[in-house]
């Protein structure tokens, strides 16, 4: 293959642009997160391993790579529902609903965890009834994963709906036609079609929950060992002036949530290959 | 297998596409729907198929002297080529023809072998079989709409309908399939309904051409009956060319515009309100006045590229002409632009009436 940096072109702009992008990405990622890896490096081998492997440290990752899967699972499944019958419906209130799935990115997540926590309380609205069901939400892991879910929605339905869009129903129709019953559309004909985006929706709500700080903190109850999260215990440790045992965490946190999002995106490229047919 | 349409009226909110409409179609035909766009004939179709449902209590549909109104679209095998085609985009041609019999129940479902022998005889009848392991973005509109028309096949449908199939293809690729069409229905004889705008695809294909308009129809017949005997000034209008004449009806007369001819039917004692449709190569065109009722006229443009000479000419009292006239006649004739000749109709429909 030619690689062709720069094509001439009537148009100019290429080289200011990238120009740009690059300077932009270097300032806002790159050097922060170089700076990450040498205050790692202030750290022996010998102390790095003991700070990420403490039982409390392994404990949080625990919680923040589960509950961050689960959640980001049930946006998917849900999500993918609510953005459904936003492009598909046509209903009074829609717009509202639309407008509602935006609350989880204005909201300061703060209130959210305040919010949610006042109402799976066992005093709360919702959580007086699942308090003689012995479901604990507040206070709870599970609420951790409920306030996950909260934030993660809107990047799954706003990744999808785009999508959606471009499924004509005409192919369903097709389906039909051709004697399919609807699990049978759904399954052979709409979701081939999503797989891609899905999996994206996938990686953005998980890549969001893993970073959430601020509503957890109020509805886990950060209890050592059951609760509390990996960006707490940073936050813990920088509070005690233990930048490098901080970032050493944050090291590892990062290693893991990138493989994943690789693992995710070799995924998608691959379904991508298997449904586009075009092997170019 | 025929087809029955009984009194179906369907309302999409307060609009009426379809009034009161019922058609028949005999086993093995090929009929095409015609008629300008938001004159029903698509919603009849897809409730023919069984996408969409007539207006609650309205009609009947009955398919083989079945009725089958309440049967779900999936259970009434009725093969569906859309004018876009809807192939499964992320499937190779060959899922796509084979889909319809993938998704049958395990009992009914034939073994892998007996799908893939299906298929490639359908690609076979299609001329693609070489496109089996392609994928739909891979083919041209043409060969699209030939995997679609495989695979409504598949299911070994009943009765074929096409939702103006040809509609999305340029010109020459839509008159090959046109041909293609006809000569895969003499074989396959399947009570096929086409749907389309381009009267020439109706009147080139159909055994019976169906004329709707405003959600009814105008008039069934074959292609000549419609093509030269019209049932009203719409399908007139609707089919073919025409130059219209308003003017009136007065006694046995007819005058119309610059045109006074004898009124064939039920002389008018009132005066009443006509118009004078003719075909454009029902008008001649000669150096003097012969005679006959005619009219001068100012010759304006004139192209004589393909089988006839359209000329193009405004009358003296203002209405603009079209004449189609035989390369020989027009040689013989030696118009040049802006010259004074003389137009006579040899036949003029005469419709009374008020405007439709």
């Amino acid at each position: 293959m030619n690689i062709v940096l720069k094509q001439r072109s009537i148009l100019p702009g290429f080289g200011l642009t990238l120009g740009f992008t690059l300077a932009y990405l270097s300032v806002i990622a790159l050097i922060p997160l170089f700076g990450l890896f040498l205050r790692t490096a202030e750290l022996t081998w010998g102390q790095f391993w003991a700070t990420v492997t403490d039982a409390r440290v392994l404990a949080a990752y625990r919680l923040s790579f589960g509950a961050s899967l689960i959640a980001a699972t049930v946006n998917v499944l849900f999500g993918a529902i609510v953005a459904w019958v936003l492009v598909r419906y046509r209903f009074p209130g829609r717009r509202v609903v639309d407008a509602l799935i935006d609350l989880p990115f204005a909201l300061p997540t703060a209130v959210a965890g305040i919010s949610l926590t006042a109402v799976y309380a066992h005093t709360g609205w919702i959580g007086q009834y699942l308090q003689p069901l012995n479901i604990k939400v507040a206070f709870a892991p599970l609420g951790v994963v409920v306030a996950l879910t909260f934030i993660g929605l809107p990047f799954v339905v706003r990744t999808l709906q785009p999508v959606l869009e471009d499924v004509d129903p005409e192919v369903e129709e097709a389906a039909a036609n051709l004697g399919a019953s609807r699990p049978q559309a759904i399954w052979r004909v709409i979701l081939p079609e999503l797989w891609p985006v899905l999996l994206t929706g996938f990686a953005l709500a998980f890549a969001r929950a893993l970073g959430e700080y601020g509503s957890i903190v109020f509805i886990s109850g950060n209890m050592p060992m059951r609760t509390e999260i990996v960006p707490l215990l940073m936050v813990m440790k920088l509070e005690q002036f233990d930048y490098a045992g901080a970032t050493a965490i944050a090291v590892v946190m990062l290693l893991a949530s990138f493989t994943l999002l690789l693992a995710i995106n070799l995924l998608q490229w691959w379904s991508g290959q298997r449904h586009s047919g075009l092997g170019s | 297998m025929s087809i029955e349409a009984r009194h179906i009226t369907k309302h999409f909110g307060a609009f009426a596409v379809l009034k009161d409409v019922s058609l028949h179609v005999a086993t093995g035909e090929l009929i095409a729907l015609l008629g300008p766009s938001g004159s029903g004939k698509t919603t009849l179709l897809r409730i023919i198929s069984g996408l969409e449902v007539p207006d609650q209590g309205s009609g009947q549909i009955l398919l083989h002297d079945e009725d089958v109104t309440n049967r779900h679209v999936s259970m009434r095998r009725v093969g569906f080529v859309f004018q876009h085609y809807a192939l499964f985009r992320h499937m190779t041609v060959f899922k796509n023809v084979a889909f319809g019999l993938q998704v049958r129940p395990r009992k009914l479902r034939p073994t892998k072998r007996q799908i893939r022998e299906k298929v490639h005889e359908l690609l076979k009848l299609v001329q693609l079989e070489w496109l089996a392991e392609r994928y739909p973005a891979q083919l041209s509109g043409g060969q699209r709409q030939r995997i679609a028309l495989a695979r409504a096949l598949a299911i070994e449908p009943k009765v074929l309908l096409l939702d103006e199939p040809f509609g999305a293809l340029d010109a020459k690729t839509r008159q090959e399939l046109r041909r293609w069409l006809r000569r895969l229905h003499s074989e396959l004889n399947v009570t096929s309904v086409l749907v389309t705008h381009d009267q020439e695809e109706a009147l080139e294909v159909a055994d019976r051409v169906v004329i709707t308009n405003a959600g009814r129809i105008e008039q069934v017949g074959t292609p000549e009956e419609v093509f030269h005997h019209p049932a009203n000034e719409f399908v007139m209008n609707f089919v073919g060319h025409v130059n219209v004449f308003h003017g009136r009806v007065e006694g046995d007369r007819a005058f119309l515009g610059p045109l006074e001819v004898e009124y064939s039917g039920q002389p008018q004692t009132i005066a009443q309100p006509a118009r004078g449709l003719v075909r454009p190569y029902d008008l001649d065109i000669d150096r003097q006045a012969n005679g006959k009722s005619g009219f001068s006229a100012t010759v304006q443009h004139v192209n004589a590229a393909g089988p006839h000479v359209k000329i193009d000419l405004l009358a003296d009292s203002g209405e603009p002409v079209h004449v189609e006239l035989t390369q020989e006649r027009f040689r013989t004739l030696r118009l040049t632009l802006g010259e004074s000749v003389f137009v006579c109709p040899r036949e003029i429909n005469v419709f009374l009436g008020g405007q439709r």
